[in-house]
């Protein structure tokens, strides 16, 4: 079924999109992450322009963590206080992040960038998680657990300006979820990712806070700053296909709600490997692409 | 087929002049870009109307014919990766004034044997023919892989074509060629021009003009992306809270 994208200018199987929606949201609901992480690759690799996928992708992102919002919303996993301090980081991070794009994009160096960040933030990320689940899975076989962590970084304790966040359990400085919030709205609107995967560690082990709200907060920031990434987009690059990002949402939804069901049948330690390698898969898959000669020499761009 | 005959006999009986005359025409002068769009065939087709009625008798040396579909040219800059420190990036750079978004020419016979060099330069016959107006100063083996690489990756894509033997013609006097337009083609104007050649002689050339748009829906996109892109943000922003909401609330159901 062939459907023609007015903004990319071309031509797609929506069937395809559709499945690789369905299939993103399916790990998405899964694993808790937005998958922005693969869909913008993917799309990258089924022949749509990288401004136009990361464009989009960031909507995908946005219609996938609505509904997760909603239910920890319900169950009061979520820390609107600390979550508006990351959120407000995160609409100025997008900001940041639209100018330095186009002056990357301006050099020819935007592919490489983004090929790079994603080798380095998901080649760390993957071998953290892998370690830390094979520790888990020590444990759950009767190993002494490793000796409790520190509450939070010496450096988050170093800022100055103290606030106190209730439901996270945490009396710090404002300046560190903003900063967080300011990294990941530059990771999205450079790479179309929600940066879930950067948040979910970073809240846990550099602010310390509390396990009960992370992921809620987390999901609350990555849909503000995701719609935001979207508007800058919109805006700026004027590269939003809204029907690509229709098609991908139709699929990502449903699969987002069918991966939450999955995963309740699962052994979280086992679903946290699972990602583990996926994660670390995409990134050598992405370090090798930077090494080997590429397909295209050539590219072209108006200007 | 019969207003093509009905020219041809108007022009037979007008004949006066000593040079062939070309009456051209396309199968479409204007494509619209819709959502099932997955590219379109052009069929260019025609008369070589003769004075006196004459015809090229047979065996003589036969007149050729040959067509290019141009698109709108554009100004772009073209990139060379290069491996740096183990990893491919972007290196050196060529700007381009005027290269052709679309080119497509076919031809009854290769194009190198029906004219020389020269003649391909002054018409933009040929891939290895076009006028890019390249800014650069770099040298001319530089300025050469840049070209090539140019065509080498808009012929992979579909957007230069060359396909000698392409054009049919019947009995010396219609002549017929089908171009395939792909999906990924840009929106303009197209041009449609038609060349009567014998003996490396350019003796008559037609143009037509085919306009590519996007239409319907497609076109309230693009416009509304480029012309009011905060509400396009806030539409965009909205549908994707709106599907990822209505799902969990159906989902929810179950």
């Amino acid at each position: 079924m062939d459907l023609y994208l007015p903004i990319a200018n071309l031509s797609v199987n929506a069937l395809v999109i559709v499945a690789l929606g369905l299939g993103v949201g399916l790990l998405s609901g899964m694993f808790g992450v937005g998958g922005g992480f693969l869909t913008t690759p993917l799309l990258i690799f089924y022949g749509i322009p990288p401004t136009v996928a990361a464009a989009s992708a960031a909507s995908q992102v946005t219609g996938a963590s609505v509904s997760g919002v909603f239910a920890h919303v319900r169950r009061k996993g979520v820390d609107f206080h600390i979550g508006g301090v990351m959120v407000a980081g995160g609409v100025i991070g997008a900001g940041a992040g639209a100018w330095l794009f186009e002056i990357l994009r301006a050099n020819g160096l935007i592919d490489t960038v983004i090929a790079v960040l994603y080798v380095l933030l998901l080649g760390s990320i993957g071998g953290l998680m892998l370690k830390e689940s094979v520790d888990a899975r020590r444990v759950h076989k009767g190993a002494r657990p490793p000796a409790r962590r520190r509450r939070h970084h010496p450096l988050v304790a170093a800022l100055p300006l103290r606030w106190r966040f209730y439901r996270s359990g945490l009396y710090i400085s404002p300046l560190a979820p903003l900063l967080l919030g300011f990294a990941t709205g530059v990771l999205t609107m450079l790479l179309g990712v929600g940066g879930g995967f950067i948040l979910v560690p970073a809240m846990l082990y550099l602010l310390g806070m509390s396990t009960q709200v992370v992921v809620g907060t987390s999901l609350f920031q990555i849909l503000f700053v995701t719609g935001a990434a979207t508007m800058v987009h919109a805006v700026t690059t004027k590269a939003v296909d809204i029907v690509l990002a229709v098609l991908l949402l139709l699929g990502s939804v449903a699969g987002a709600q069918i991966g939450a069901r999955l995963a309740q049948k699962l052994r979280p330690d086992q679903l946290r490997m699972v990602l583990a390698a996926l994660v670390l898969l995409v990134a050598i898959r992405m370090a090798l692409g930077l090494g080997w000669r590429p397909g295209e020499i050539y590219s072209v761009e108006p200007a | 087929m019969m207003r093509v005959l009905g020219l041809l006999l108007a022009a037979l009986l007008l004949a006066g002049a000593r040079a062939p005359v070309l009456v051209p025409d396309v199968s479409q002068r204007e494509i619209e870009i819709i959502y099932s769009f997955t590219g379109a065939e052009l069929l260019l087709f025609g008369a070589i109307l003769y004075p006196d009625g004459a015809r090229p008798a047979e065996g003589d040396d036969a007149a050729e014919i040959v067509v290019v579909v141009k698109g709108p040219t554009q100004s772009v800059l073209m990139r060379e990766k290069a491996k740096v420190a183990g990893i491919w990036v972007n290196a050196e750079s060529m700007r381009y004034r005027s290269a052709p978004s679309f080119y497509a020419i076919a031809s009854s016979r290769p194009i190198d044997e029906i004219v020389d060099e020269r003649t391909r330069a002054i018409y933009e016959l040929g891939l290895d023919s076009l006028q890019l107006s390249p800014v650069s100063t770099a040298a001319s083996e530089v300025q050469q892989r840049f070209v090539q690489g140019l065509v080498d990756l808009r012929r992979r894509t579909g957007l230069f074509v060359e396909a000698p033997g392409a054009v049919e013609i019947t009995d010396g006097v219609l002549y017929r060629a089908r171009v395939a337009i792909p999906a990924r083609v840009p929106v303009g104007r197209f041009t449609a021009e038609t060349f009567l050649i014998r003996d490396g002689r350019v003796l008559a050339a037609a143009v037509r003009e085919i306009d590519i748009r996007k239409s319907g829906f497609e076109r309230f996109v693009a416009s509304a992306a480029q012309n009011a892109s905060i509400l396009y943000g806030i539409a965009a922003v909205t549908l994707s809270v709106l599907f990822g909401w209505a799902a969990g609330a159906i989902w929810r159901r179950f």
